[in-house]
């Protein structure tokens, strides 16, 4: 016999061309927005001369972690600058730092919602699940029709692929608060208010930064892999090297990407370790 | 009890059902069912059950009982961190259980600061910092708050930590920040929630004499939790004692430890040094006769035998003690043919104190053996103290 299959597929497809049609003023200025930051950030970054980006990555590093830290950092980056990857870097950087801006705005008031809710949080976990465990190409394929090929859609994808950590994070930490540190809040007549941002978002600062960190990390990963949707940057130069079967430029973004990686995790590692 | 003091608190027929249906739980409470049967019925808990007492101003109150016993429940009701199932609790006639949510963040804001047996301090701010808390969440302008927080923390001697975290100071010190903050914020009653429970013994006695001496200096109303009997009958003016949600007993430490209400609390008493708490007064006996300044020796005399005792105090007319007189001088006196008795007085007697220990009493008697007096401030002669009723009452309070 032969069982009907459900047309799961027809469906979405036809749920997301309903979207695009009738969204499709919303979508198109989100769009515009978007291009705007990111026009904007890239051609701030690569006004600066390598040098003096490099210079300032490497004194943040400093500051805020290690003189260690510094020198790597420093090094590192004037490799890509030597491979000739600087300008693809740039791009990568911008995609990552909006990407993340957009995910955290989003994502700390809902993880602070989903701590504060139980039902909320009952709601809001298996969605995370679900963003979290779908592969991230397929995040790609929609964002073409609603905001076509380039780098509004892969911001758009890496979003949704990168949220999910701060928010969990984020619960996590609120949640993590010792009770009776929200008892003697409650006993000195802290409104709800007081209550989070006194002692509560305070206390789980270290646990959001981690989140904030994962965040970077998977929207780094992922801007990489929009590069098959347009995206500019060091995806695009792996991407290139694989249609051309030259390992050898594919290695050399690829070796960029690391240390653009690694830069900005140890550096947002170090703003959460830095604080009480 | 004393009538001319001020209620502060009054808790009336308070009971608190931890699950779903209280009024279920309730029922069978008043059917006389008692709590492992209403657990093994309803599936709830009953933490405290027809709770009533006062708190007096400026008393420091000590609730005490095991592990249990609700001791910690009934503190939160005050304070409606736990909302009661039935019963009245009023601060200054103001009904706790039916105050809004505004109302009572500004009626905790006003009337209770808390100290916690773990101390609750917030990591994240500098030991001035969480001094303020309290007058933080209040709004209080930054100068006042840093100035009411240095003072207190002035109070409880810890000058020259303003700028330290907590995680970098002892157990015993934390405890002393958890305190500023509650005194710097002025509230008018005090909850202690096993303050000094996390505490080293040695440190734990050092923070109650300093707890005593504050109460000394500022007469706050406070309401200490405690599992500790010692505890509890080394700070508290009078103790409530709780046993599985009930009230056993309420009373001073005098009280509970002469008359206990019943076989639990003298059990409970049993571990008890009494000799320490026990004082002048408990064993104190009216004075059977004494003497006037202005009277002769042969009147002095002639009370001494109607009474068979081998001397006397002497008093003047509004019984300040003057001194003793044996009956020996007495009779040097008639001798001597003297009118009157104040050259023939000795000074050379024991005077105590209402609250003095039992067990300094019974030192003073291996050198002599008058009876001892015991006196008020004004020098008042109020009764006396024999060696026999030294050894009766610590043997009465040792059964």
């Amino acid at each position: 016999m032969d069982i009907p299959s459900i047309p799961l597929g027809y469906w979405i497809e036809s749920g997301l061309t309903w979207l695009t049609s009738e969204y499709s003023l919303i979508t198109r200025a989100i769009s515009r927005v978007t291009q705007t930051g990111i026009g904007g950030l890239n051609d701030g970054l690569m006004w600066l001369p390598p040098w003096a980006l490099l210079a300032i990555i490497a004194l943040l590093c400093w500051k805020a972690a290690s003189p260690r830290l510094a020198i790597g950092a420093a090094a590192g980056m004037a490799l890509i600058w030597n491979l000739g990857l600087w300008d693809p870097m740039i791009e990568t950087l911008t995609l990552v730092v909006i990407a993340t801006l957009v995910a955290v705005v989003m994502a700390i008031p809902v993880g602070i919602a989903a701590a504060l809710s139980q039902r909320l949080y009952r709601v809001i976990m298996p969605i995370l699940d679900f963003m979290q465990t779908m592969p991230a190409f397929v995040y790609l394929i929609p964002a073409i029709p609603f905001f076509g090929i380039g780098s509004v859609s892969a911001i758009f994808a890496t979003v949704i692929f990168s949220m999910p950590p701060a928010i969990r994070f984020t619960t996590l930490g609120i949640r993590q608060v010792p009770v009776e540190l929200i008892e003697a809040a409650d006993a000195y007549g802290a409104t709800r208010g007081q209550k989070l941002f006194k002692v509560q978002l305070p206390l789980s600062l270290p646990t959001v930064m981690a989140g904030i960190n994962q965040t970077i990390m998977l929207a780094l990963s992922m801007v990489v892999i929009a590069a098959m949707i347009g995206a500019d940057g060091l995806g695009s130069e792996v991407w290139r090297a694989i249609q051309r079967l030259r390992p050898g430029d594919g290695f050399e973004a690829g070796i960029a990407v690391v240390i653009l990686a690694m830069v900005l995790d140890r550096l947002t590692q170090s703003f959460s370790k830095s604080r009480r | 009890m004393d009538e001319t003091r001020n209620v502060k608190i009054q808790v009336r027929g308070v009971s608190k059902v931890f699950g779903k249906n209280p009024k279920s739980a309730l029922k069978l409470r008043d059917q006389g069912l008692k709590r492992p049967e209403i657990l093994e019925k309803t599936g709830q808990t009953l933490g405290l059950s027809d709770i009533s007492f006062d708190v007096y101003e400026g008393e420091l109150l000590v609730i005490m009982g095991l592990s249990g016993s609700g001791k910690s429940t009934l503190i939160r009701c005050l304070n409606r961190l736990i909302d009661t199932s039935e019963g009245d609790i009023l601060i200054d006639d103001e009904h706790i259980p039916s105050l809004s949510e505004k109302a009572l963040l500004e009626c905790r804001r006003r009337h209770f600061s808390m100290v916690f047996q773990n101390f609750a301090l917030f990591p994240h701010k500098t030991v001035l910092q969480n001094a303020q808390f309290g007058l933080e969440i209040r709004g209080i302008a930054p100068a006042e708050r840093d100035k009411k927080a240095r003072e207190s923390l002035t109070q409880v001697g810890l000058d020259g930590w303003e700028d330290a975290y907590p995680n970098q100071l002892s157990g015993g010190m934390q405890q002393r920040v958890g305190l500023a903050r509650a005194l710097a914020n002025d509230a008018s009653v005090l909850l202690m929630d096993e303050a000094f429970s996390a505490l080293d013994p040695l440190i734990r006695k050092d923070m109650q004499q300093e707890l005593l001496q504050l109460q000394s200096r500022m007469q706050k109303t406070t309401v200490f939790i405690t599992h500790d009997l010692d505890e509890a009958l080394n700070i508290g003016d009078r103790i409530v004692l709780l046993k599985d949600g009930e009230v056993v007993q309420i009373g001073t430490p005098e009280d509970i430890l002469t008359k206990p209400a019943d076989d639990y609390v003298r059990r409970f008493i049993e571990g008890v040094d009494r000799s320490r708490i026990l004082t002048a007064e408990s064993a104190m006996r009216p004075v059977r006769s004494t003497a006037r300044e202005s009277d002769g020796p042969r009147t002095a005399l002639r009370r001494m035998r109607d009474h068979s005792i081998d001397s006397i105090y002497v008093t003047d007319r509004d019984r300040k003690l003057l001194g003793l007189l044996e009956a020996d001088a007495a009779s040097h006196a008639i001798e001597a043919g003297a009118d009157t008795i104040n050259e023939y007085m000795t000074q050379d007697f024991r005077k105590v104190t209402t609250d003095e220990p039992l067990q300094n009493l019974f030192a003073m008697f291996s050198d002599k053996s008058f009876p001892i007096a015991v006196i008020d401030e004004q020098q008042r002669l109020l009764g006396v103290v024999v060696k026999g009723a030294v050894l009766d009452e610590l043997a009465r309070a040792g059964e």
